[in-house]
């Protein structure tokens, strides 16, 4: 706890404990100001901030360019909505099922991508996502390209999804669950080799540390969070479709990654709230310059993209002084 | 703690709630929301529908009820989870009181629930009528100024018996509508059914591997539906093909006002069917197709005349209730009256809230100065119900 | 038979056009070691440009003939301003920078020709259709396609085996520093090969609006396939886009035009045209998997 107040002294603990306590509020906040549009923003922005940090594990700690994360949306949304098509709707039944497809998903593609490396690597990400993708555009019973409406899962007795507040606050939890199991990760013996592979992995094989072993772990792991993102997001729009998973939403969540800053604990959070904001307030701000520009605030947002790889690779987490401790 | 960091905090709520503006609580004008397609190559469908949706508003004085009203389109970009998401920012953020548009199947059918049920309001749709809406998916928030899909296609297939024509090919694409309106035409259509592709929606423009197999089985007739920018290619590749001279093309919604400028000469003399065709005798149709070919040098569309109508749907309820839209019963009570002249000709609601209406044949030709357009040359069906009706719990 | 010699004709005429615009992609990530998502972009800028200048002109292949060196200097340009601080960067500042690329092109092209896209009408003079044997027709623009990017191709295989610039290419694509102890301006090779490459999407962009359409993001979703290409035959390696990209071309001609007639004697048509192009392209997809698995570094990659 006292270690807890410190770090609140310092600005980027303030900042912090700022968004996270704003999180916290914000059905309240939008509730007294009747803005639903923004619960339902902030909504999407937890869920993908689950997704992003998911991805932080293997692109920011392990170095490990993964260009097909958005997958995981796809595997735990489907896995959702076809055992809700199917009349089963118990999450106790369809939330483990999804995570497990997440898993095994997970562990075979890592299993035999990691063998490879570089852009060969970000490549097979890639056409594996693909993979699904088309799968999933071929499921005539499930709305192939259409996409199919879903009933959310079911906790009886326990929370009703259906209800808008209810729902932002199981995934915030969801939330802080996994920002914990990350910041545990981050600092284990286990975050430890995965970093000092991503900076020389022959030196931590000759230390005799299994990287290939540690990094298919992460990888598995990070699938399941992508699956549990996957899962939540399927049951805020009640809707999936193929879309869920292009390969511009894996793009959108490497952005969002490096915007916010690799391998640091928040940098996804923040690269989720930058993204989202920027697209929420990008085009009503160019809207004042000139009216009409707003439509076009992609323009300003690309070249933004090419700059921060260019100039800032440390992202929004290094704009807030160096890390202490 | 907490109380010191209660001041910042509302504070920063504030500022980001400033992106979306407090409403205003004075006599504020009625919202309409209208999803279309306004980017890609479909966008000239949306544009068509948005002109005649400012032509309502032009004719309509701009008020309804004694109050003036607003429209505020958003984009589908031609994607379902796009037009869900646009859907529901009308709903929530904008907070409008009508919901009109949707061309397309698949779009309305990822967005209904999010209107209908979650945002409980009120959604007219200008084109698309997917069977599940009329049928077990039906739903009293729902309304529809355009047809179910099965319909058009059912006309079309009653006018082929009677023309003779025996064996027909069926191409379309893969996506909720591609599917009712093929099963469409095999509910009225007696002949043989040659084969039936489905093509791959919307990517699939290149249709070279589909005509090849309709020159081999060398059918009686084509029956297709491409709407829009695929309407374009299918006729253009057909005619390159060298198929236009010995197989005839039968279709729905792919030879209109939209498509006919890039069609051309091409499409002269192929027939399709349609509720609602620009020369039809009703004074309100006179005056709409005037009014539009006046402004914008071209003719309007069946999509156009559609969103015509679902705004004046909608002001017949907001004009019956004098402004008032608050009591969503007696709203929609007023709207299931179809009270408003159609730019078809008066028509009444079936229990699931689409229309009961007549099916006409159509002609693409040239018009006195030589602009290409289609013609209305038979009745097919009259007062027709759609299939589905009869699985709608509403009655 | 006639039916499966027009089928397999269109499998081509589709690998020529991805060969075109995987060409130049296998060349910038082999020599300049550059992973460039923008390369879409340019294979759409193509499109757009030759559009306006089509209807500039009046003419087909005078606009698409003009369209090709102002493809060329957008190349250039996009190099100089943007790739060539990329360079030295790793893969991840290359996704994301070219990802950003991608975001701005397809805005300006918002900005600059409308949402609503654009058609290129088949040329008159190629808008009837060829006897390519007795009583087997076939439309001549689409044979015309088949020609050119066979003509390109050769021209390609020229380039490379017979020309000073070639042997600086496949000195690049196996050891990048050799080039630079050869004494080469290496900055302008760079320049050049991003050009050519430029070229040469663009050329596919054009060549490709009148059987599809020119609109927003044309070009996103076939550059992933034309990056499947590229690592299937090899990074680096022209050949191993070319035989790559013809069997990617029949693949997808199979699941069009011979999968779902199998599928739908047994299945539902809707549900075996759903299934069909999915299993195509899975093919295509399980196919890569395939090949890095048995060769790494893809059929005709460099091994290091």
């Amino acid at each position: 706890m006292a270690a807890l107040l410190a770090s609140l002294r310092t600005p980027r603990g303030l900042i912090v404990a700022l968004i996270l306590l704003v999180f916290a509020v914000l059905p309240l906040l939008t509730q007294a100001f009747d803005q639903r549009y923004l619960l339902s923003i902030g909504t999407r922005i937890v869920i993908w901030s689950i997704a992003a940090i998911s991805l932080n594990m293997i692109l920011g700690y392990g170095g490990l360019v993964s260009f097909g994360h958005a997958v995981f949306f796809g595997i735990g949304g489907y896995a959702v909505g076809i055992l809700a098509a199917n009349g089963l709707q118990s999450a106790w039944l369809q939330w483990p099922v999804a995570i497990a497809a997440s898993i095994l998903w997970a562990a075979l593609v890592g299993a035999l991508s990691l063998r490879t490396r570089g852009v060969y690597f970000i490549m097979i990400t890639l056409a594996f996502a693909q993979l699904v993708y088309y799968v999933s555009a071929g499921l005539e019973a499930y709305g192939a390209d259409d996409g199919l409406n879903i009933s959310r899962s079911r906790f009886p007795g326990l929370i009703d999804l259906r209800d808008k507040a209810s729902f932002y606050w199981l995934c915030f939890v969801l939330l802080l669950g996994t920002l914990w199991f990350c910041g545990r990760f981050a600092n284990s013996r286990f975050g430890f080799v995965l970093r000092g592979a991503k900076s020389n992995d022959q030196r931590m094989m000759a230390l005799g540390f299994p990287v290939f072993h540690y990094r298919l772990a992460a990888f598995t792991l990070s699938g399941a969070f992508g699956g549990l993102a996957g899962i939540l997001l399927a049951n805020e729009g009640a809707y999936i479709s193929p879309a869920m998973m292009s390969w511009v939403k894996s793009g959108d969540l490497i952005v969002i990654v490096v915007l916010g800053g690799m391998g640091t604990l928040f940098g996804p959070l923040y690269g989720t709230i930058a993204f989202f904001v920027l697209e929420e307030s990008l085009k009503p701000l160019l809207d004042l310059v000139h009216k009409g520009w707003g439509e076009y605030w992609q323009i300003v947002f690309g070249p933004m993209l090419v700059l921060i790889a260019l100039y800032a690779r440390g992202g929004i987490d290094s704009l807030l002084g160096r890390r202490h401790g | 703690m907490k109380t010191k960091l209660f001041g910042p905090t509302t504070i920063a709520a504030l500022a980001t709630l400033g992106l979306g503006s407090l409403p205003v609580m004075a006599q504020s004008p009625i919202k309409i929301g209208f999803v279309s397609t306004f980017s890609g190559p479909q966008a000239a469908i949306g544009e068509d529908m948005r002109r005649s949706v400012e032509l309502a508003k032009e004719h309509l004085g701009g008020k309804m009820g004694g109050k003036p009203f607003e429209i505020i389109y958003e984009d589908d970009t031609f994607k379902p989870d796009v037009g869900k998401a646009r859907s529901e920012k009308l709903v929530l953020q904008d907070k409008v009181d009508f919901i009109g548009g949707y061309i397309w199947s698949n779009v309305l059918l990822a967005s209904l629930k999010t209107v209908t049920d979650e945002g409980n309001t009120i959604l007219v749709s200008a084109n698309a009528g997917p069977s599940q809406i009329a049928g077990e998916l039906c739903n009293k928030n729902f309304f529809s100024t355009s047809w179910q899909n099965d319909q058009t296609p059912m006309a079309m297939g009653e006018y082929l018996n009677t023309k003779g024509v025996k064996s027909l090919y069926l191409v379309g694409p893969n996506y909720a509508a591609g599917k009712d309106m093929l099963a469409g035409v095999k509910r009225t259509y007696k002949g043989t059914i040659v084969n039936e592709d489905f093509t791959k929606w919307p990517d699939q423009l290149d249709f070279s591997a589909e005509l090849a197999k309709i020159a081999a089985a060398k059918p009686d007739g084509i029956f297709i539906f491409y709407p829009g920018a695929h309407g374009v290619q299918f006729v253009k590749q057909w005619a390159q093909s060298g198929l236009n001279k010995t197989v005839p093309l039968y279709q729905v919604f792919s030879i209109d006002a939209i498509t006919l400028p890039q069609q051309g000469d091409l499409a002269l003399g192929t027939l399709g069917a349609q509720e609602w065709v620009n020369d039809l005798p009703n004074e309100q149709n006179k005056r709409y197709v005037a009014d539009f070919k006046k402004k914008h040098n071209v003719y309007p569309s069946y999509y156009g005349a559609q969103s015509y109508d679902a705004i004046m749907l909608m002001a017949s309820a907001a004009d019956a209730l004098k402004g008032d839209l608050s009591n969503k019963d007696k709203v929609r009570a007023e709207m299931k009256k179809a009270n408003f002249k159609s730019l078809r000709g008066d028509f009444k609601y079936n229990t699931n809230q689409f229309p009961i209406q007549n099916f006409y044949i159509q002609e693409a030709v040239k018009d006195a100065g030589g602009m290409m357009t289609v013609k209305t040359i038979a009745t097919a069906v009259k007062d027709a119900k759609d299939p589905y009706y009869e699985k709608c719990p509403m009655k | 038979m006639d039916y499966l010699l027009i089928q397999m004709l269109n499998g081509v005429q589709l690998g020529l056009l991805m060969f075109l615009l995987a060409a130049g992609l296998t060349l910038t990530f082999g020599i300049m070691d550059l992973v460039n998502l923008a390369h879409g972009s340019l294979y759409m800028m193509g499109a757009y440009i030759a559009w306006t200048l089509i209807g500039l002109t009046d003419s087909f292949v005078l606009g698409a003939l003009l369209a090709l060196p102002v493809t060329f200097l957008l190349g250039i340009a996009v190099e100089v301003v943007v790739m060539r601080r990329l360079y030295a960067r790793d893969h991840l500042d290359q996704v994301l920078a070219t990802f950003g690329l991608i975001l701005f092109f397809n805005e300006l092209v918002r900005a600059v020709w409308g949402p609503a896209g654009k058609s290129i009408a088949v040329p008159a003079l190629l808008s009837h259709t060829v006897e390519i044997l007795p009583g087997v027709l076939y439309p001549a623009y689409r044979f015309a396609i088949i020609v050119v990017g066979a003509l390109v191709a050769l021209f390609l295989a020229w380039l490379v085996a017979r020309t000073r610039l070639g042997m600086l290419i496949r000195a690049g694509a196996s050891n990048r520093r050799m080039i630079g102890a050869l004494g080469v301006n290496i900055e302008l090779l760079f320049s050049l090969v991003f050009g050519l490459g430029a070229v040469f999407a663009g050329l596919a962009g054009l060549m490709a609006a009148p059987i599809s359409s020119v609109k927003i993001g044309m070009g996103d979703d076939i550059l992933i396939l034309a990056l499947v290409i590229i690592v299937i035959g090899g990074i680096g390696s022209i050949k191993g886009a070319f035989v790559a990209a013809m069997v990617v071309g029949q693949i997808d001609i199979v699941g069009r035009a011979f999968l779902p007639d199998f599928l739908k004697t047994f299945m539902a048509p809707a549900a075996a045209s759903s299934a069909a192009p999915a299993i195509s392209q899975v093919l295509v997809y399980v196919l890569m998997a395939g090949v890095l698995v048995w060769r790494p570094t893809g059929l005709f990659g460099q091994r290091n």
